[in-house]
């Protein structure tokens, strides 16, 4: 299959297909809806289950239900709907459940507006549902990167048994790009009957499986928190990724930027080379796990006087980001949050402002 | 002549954590009954609720899922989507179901899920403590409502079974009690009835079950029956509300 155009959450609900999901529950809300209306059409077509839920509460528990199952499954929503799921997300995660949520983000709080942000970063990388979890947070600039991140994610969220988010900005969600499909993926075969309550004819066990989140003993329970720490911890080692833009000259700010803010930014970088001004990028695909030690390392460059962090919020990732500079180098922040994404030439000013 | 009278296959050896003259254990018995004279232990999945039964998991030999507070029809739902060959019923309290979970169990119905409910309605939140439910009856004391249930300040109690007969999607609507021999009789059949529906691939089925909390009403198990028969079933009638077969 060669490349097509599409918009991004159209491609999103294709990649999930092609990953072997064919189970998606979803609540209506913009912009994220044309996910729900693609696979209206497209999950009867290849026998797969689509299910519009009486709210986005529901829907998430639609997932925990068919992700206790053992069933591949996924969900989009955006903002307002992800701190209704969040709860949900927390009850998965505490199950060890795998699911995949997409957040095709809009501004905040409350109803905000329904144009591009990245408002919902604290959310999605530190908690948003109650508990001590994590989820293995992927944030794509382009459709073509969404596409693969949604097809990687379905057997990440299996390997950690664990739900995985996708973090786009609306940007994502409505752009229309060129993209090419990867084959659909093989399904490995899973140790789902392990845990998954699949029905016990269905795995030939006598013995039945149990899928909860509640543990009265204290011990018990210390001992489940410590062990989904581990897995969290085992993200940390394995499942770091970023990308270094412009690293190798001799920089004197470096940006952080994810998302579609990265590829403004990677325009402002180019146009400030082009007026001799050299800077770098550090762009996480992972914003959780989060790529300290790489961004440490590209702050830490003689050239390098200031660390920007780049974001369609006010400032949400500077925490993350001053805690891989570590006081070595100021980190200032860059950003807007009504909808606009700031445009290169407010990002060159911003950096020039910085060296002045 | 062989056993006449033997626990449930379906039923676990664990003590259950139940008060004294509690009808949990008589509900959670008709259920595990129905599974093995249905013969579908092997494929079915239990969803318990957040209230006194939330680990009734331990009490049954079949997988079971955890629900949060009134989302078991949402798990049930999702279960019941990507596995329609798996027999899935939840099992929820008034807080639950009545409260928290009316917009669940509401569209649960609404879309005809083929999923199986028993609603305990025992007119109080148990596990909490004794507060006032959606069901709580007017004038009853609760925790929260220490002068009575006040209907101008809080409304009439729900009646859930009539609520959702009001739907005009199929389904089976059931309202039994288990609070003498004949009721608990005909609430079995009811239960019954309302998986084999499921198993038939029919339609939605909820099985209403007035019960007792003694510890939270302030009585004995004995006078706990008599004032759920004296205070409850002229306000929650008893009977079929809606059965598939009449559509």
């Amino acid at each position: 299959m060669g490349k097509v155009l599409m918009k991004g959450n159209e491609a999103i609900g294709e990649a999930a297909i092609r990953a072997g999901c064919l189970n998606y529950f979803a609540y209506p809300i913009t912009p994220q809806s044309e996910v729900a209306e693609y696979l209206a059409r497209r999950m009867p077509e290849v026998g797969g289950v689509f299910l519009q839920g009486e709210s986005e509460v529901a829907v998430s528990y639609m997932i925990f239900g068919a992700a206790a199952c053992g069933e591949r499954i996924f969900t989009t929503s955006s903002s307002p709907g992800i701190s209704l799921m969040s709860e949900g997300i927390s009850y998965i995660s505490g199950a060890q459940c795998p699911a995949v949520f997409v957040n095709i983000m809009r501004g905040g709080p409350g109803l905000g507006g329904i144009l591009p942000s990245q408002a919902d970063y604290l959310q999605s990388t530190k908690g948003g549902g109650h508990g001590d979890y994590k989820l293995l947070v992927m944030a794509p600039a382009s459709v073509q990167e969404a596409v693969e991140m949604v097809m990687r994610a379905f057997p990440l969220a299996e390997k950690y048994r664990n739900p995985v988010m996708i973090l786009g900005d609306g940007l994502i969600g409505q752009m229309m790009e060129p993209v090419e499909f990867p084959d659909h993926l093989k399904v490995e075969p899973s140790n789902k009957n392990e845990w998954a309550t699949n029905g016990m004819d269905t795995r030939k066990s006598k013995t039945r499986n149990l899928v909860k989140t509640m543990y009265l003993n204290p011990e018990e329970l210390n001992a489940h928190n410590l062990k989904l720490k581990a897995k969290y911890e085992q993200m940390a080692r394995e499942e770091i990724l970023y990308e270094n833009y412009n690293l190798d000259g001799k920089y004197k700010v470096l940006i952080v930027s994810y998302g579609t803010m990265s590829r403004v930014c990677r325009t402002a970088i180019d146009n400030l080379k082009a007026n001799g001004l050299e800077v770098g990028m550090v762009r996480p695909q992972h914003v959780f796990p989060f790529p300290h030690q790489a961004i440490n390392q590209a702050a830490s460059k003689k050239s390098c006087q200031a660390v920007l962090s780049v974001e369609m919020c006010m400032g949400q990732m500077v925490e993350d980001v001053e805690r891989s500079v570590l006081g070595k180098r100021p980190v200032h922040w860059y950003g807007k949050c009504g909808g606009e994404v700031p445009t290169p030439e407010e990002v060159m000013e911003e950096v020039e402002r910085l060296l002045s | 002549m062989g056993k006449t009278f033997q626990k449930p296959e379906a039923l676990s050896d664990a003590i259950t954590h139940y008060c004294p003259g509690c009808t949990h254990g008589v509900a959670h018995r008709l259920v595990a009954e129905v599974i093995d004279e249905l013969g579908i232990r092997g494929r079915t999945v239990g969803i318990g609720p957040v209230g006194c039964a939330v680990m009734m998991y331990n009490y049954f030999t079949f997988d079971f899922q955890e629900a949060a507070h009134g989302r078991a029809p949402a798990m049930a739902t999702g279960a019941k989507r990507v596995r329609p060959d798996l027999i899935v019923f939840t099992y929820q309290g008034d807080g639950d179901l009545a409260s928290i979970g009316l917009s669940e169990i509401v569209h649960a119905a609404n879309r005809g899920e083929k999923f199986t409910t028993i609603f305990i309605n025992n007119a109080v939140y148990g596990m909490t403590g004794g507060q006032m439910a959606p069901t709580t009856m007017p004038d009853q004391r609760t925790t929260t409502s220490p002068f009575g249930r006040k209907v101008a300040d809080v409304g009439m109690p729900i009646k859930m079974a009539e609520m959702l007969t009001s739907l005009e999607t199929p389904g089976y609507i059931a309202r039994q009690a288990l609070i003498k021999p004949k009721y608990i009789n005909r609430a079995k059949k009811a239960i019954k009835k309302a998986f084999t529906y499921q198993i038939e691939n029919r339609c939605f089925g909820l099985v209403e079950l007035i019960s007792t909390c003694p510890t939270n009403w302030g009585m004995t198990p004995v006078d706990a029956l008599k004032w759920a028969e004296e205070k409850m079933l002229h306000y929650y009638k008893l009977g079929e509300f809606k059965n598939p077969d009449e559509d």
